[in-house]
């Protein structure tokens, strides 16, 4: 477990949190820009002048009353969002810098392996200015990891780049999470970068923390902001069940049924990530047929809320995960819709996420 | 040359290279903290630092001479200590160079930190790097342009003072009379061949040091992240 309480006054913004992380998987940290997150990340590392305090991660206390350990004292990897590598060096002596400064026993990533996973191999005899955005970036990763930290602090990564350096960083990220036990702190104010990676979301608003708990959880609370956006979603996790080759789909075996998506070539038994936006999700009460749709799954109405004079957003749980619908009032009373009802969610398009 | 001159060139070059010395150790750390302190009256102290740019060395001399007098500030507590006044020695002189000097020094130094920022320090330490690790792992080698300029122009400056020696340093051979008062005296004798001779070479070595330095800072030239 991760615990941390910090206190800290800058000018009129004050932070003030208190949350508990999961010590493994992604936990994002999300909100506005200047909510704080940056300024918790900071403290977290250290690097937060006259911070008050405690962070503890498994037996080891970094800070609390009678206590503060330096940055450079605490085993912790810090990205930040611009890749920051010392222009001074060469690729290979960046990642270096910190691995050479592990002792060896405490080495638990190895060179190769962090180069391989950000996929730098190439890149290492190189100088930092005759790289790209992305590239940068995922040499600022690899230098991280190869410090073996504790935890991962990420902030913003991908915030300075264009949308194609994104795309080649984020299969990276996922190979990360999926490969290395390192915890990672990764704060964004992008939902398509939480839904995609988070395992846990902590949602921070002008310096507390409103809310923290599994991913799937957090976007469909219907008393946090996440399920009220325009863009709301949910997150089901599913594994790859069959390919169908005549209609060259793939069937992918979720909570309760299965789902369809264009055909992919991942293995059976992959476990894969689905995002669907609510309003995507529309509501009978009869089980359709003939209907052009090929994704219905039964639900049991859990909660709805109005959205505006017009739309209520329902939400649904599917055996035990949940699913916003974004439906009109009016079918709602037309349908008669309570908590308990039972009906079938027509799901229009579901993404699925690497 | 004559011996007098030898002897005013290696004065001339232990005050220059002594000075640049202490201006790099006492610099260092004042340009620092100018380049990163957020104190609202930094400018005052920016402009005392500044001031030896503009203040005619005479002036600069003349506080000098009566602060490192048996009857000054500073001459005053050494004698109390047992020590001598620092007036009419080389001491005296290193003193007064150092103050002399001090913008040369201090603000290269100063550009090269700000240029810098806080950033690669932090990511040092965030990679492991203690303070001391960080100063010659970072800091050294990221702002080194502005270690080169700041030492070449704390010394070539210190080389060319007049005024500020005149004032407190007289005129003794061997002991604190320096290259540019040698050539005045020469001029002074009419002994205009061997002025040519010391201005010469002093126009030729300020030339090749700057040189040297614009030289050396396009090679170091980091290219920026």
């Amino acid at each position: 477990m991760i615990e941390c309480r910090f206190q800290i006054t800058k000018g009129s913004f004050r932070l003030d949190t208190e949350m508990t992380l999961p010590d493994r998987g992604i936990s994002a940290l999300f909100g506005r820009s200047g909510c704080g997150k940056t300024t918790f990340l900071r403290a977290i590392a250290g690097l937060e002048k006259d911070p008050r305090g405690r962070f503890k991660i498994g037996d080891a206390i970094w800070q609390d009353d009678s206590l503060f350990l330096p940055p450079h004292e605490r085993s912790l990897g810090y990205v930040f969002q611009e890749a920051s590598l010392f222009p001074h060096l060469s690729v290979r002596r960046n990642l270096e810098y910190g691995y050479k400064r592990v002792g060896g026993a405490k080495r638990r990533v190895r060179f190769d392996d962090a180069v391989s996973l950000l996929g730098v191999d190439l890149l290492l005899d190189r100088r930092p200015g005759e790289l790209s955005g992305g590239e940068r970036q995922r040499v600022a990763i690899a230098r991280a990891l190869l410090r073996s930290p504790k935890i991962l602090l990420m902030d913003e990564p991908l915030a300075s780049l264009d949308e194609e350096s994104k795309q080649e960083i984020l299969p990276h990220l996922d190979r990360l999470r999926d490969e290395l036990d390192v915890p990672v702190l990764y704060v964004s104010h992008s939902t398509e970068e939480v839904a995609r990676l988070a395992d846990h979301l902590a949602l921070m608003e002008e310096g507390t923390v409103l809310a923290s708990g599994p991913i799937s959880e957090m976007l469909t609370r219907i008393d946090m902001p996440l399920a009220h956006r325009f863009d709301a979603e949910s997150i089901i996790e599913a594994t790859v069940e069959s390919h169908d080759e005549r209609f060259q789909l793939t069937v992918l075996r979720g909570p309760v049924g299965c789902f369809s998506v264009p055909r992919n070539n991942l293995p059976t038994g992959h476990p894969v990530r689905l995002k669907i936006f609510a309003r995507d999700v529309s509501l009978t009460l009869t089980e359709p047929v003939n209907t052009s749709i090929l994704n219905i799954v039964p639900a049991t109405v859990d909660s709805l809320v109005e959205e505006g004079p017009a739309q209520m957003t329902v939400r649904l749980a599917i055996g035990s995960a949940p699913l916003l619908a974004r439906i009109t009032r009016k079918s709602a009373i037309t349908l008669r819709l309570e908590p308990g009802s039972k009906v079938f969610a027509q799901i229009k398009s579901v993404a699925l996420l690497a | 040359m004559t011996e007098g001159d030898w002897a005013a060139l290696w004065v001339t070059l232990r005050l220059a290279g002594l000075t640049t010395l202490i201006l790099l150790t006492l610099g260092t750390p004042l340009a620092w903290w100018l380049a990163h302190t957020r104190w609202r009256f930094k400018f005052v102290l920016e402009a005392l630092v500044a001031l030896p740019l503009v203040l005619p060395p005479t002036v600069l001399g003349f506080y000098l001479l009566i602060a490192l007098g048996p009857r000054g500030m500073i001459g005053g507590f050494l004698e109390s200590i047992g020590g001598r006044p620092l007036a009419f020695t080389f001491a005296g002189l290193v003193v007064g160079s150092v103050f002399y000097s001090l913008p040369f020094v201090v603000q290269p130094l100063q550009n090269a930190f700000q240029a810098m920022g806080r950033r690669p320090l932090e990511v040092a330490a965030t990679l492991g790097a203690s303070p001391v690790d960080r100063f010659f792992s970072v800091i050294v080698p990221i702002a080194r342009p502005g270690f080169l300029t700041a030492a070449v122009l704390g010394f070539a400056h210190t080389v060319g003072e007049f005024g500020v020696v005149l004032m407190i340093g007289g005129n003794i051979p061997g002991k604190t009379k320096v290259l540019s008062i040698a050539i005045y005296d020469h001029v002074d004798a009419l002994e205009y061949g061997h002025a040519h001779l010391l201005s010469g070479g002093l126009l030729a070595l300020s030339f090749l040091l700057l040189i040297a330095v614009f030289g050396l800072n396009r090679k170091f030239q980091v290219v920026k992240t």
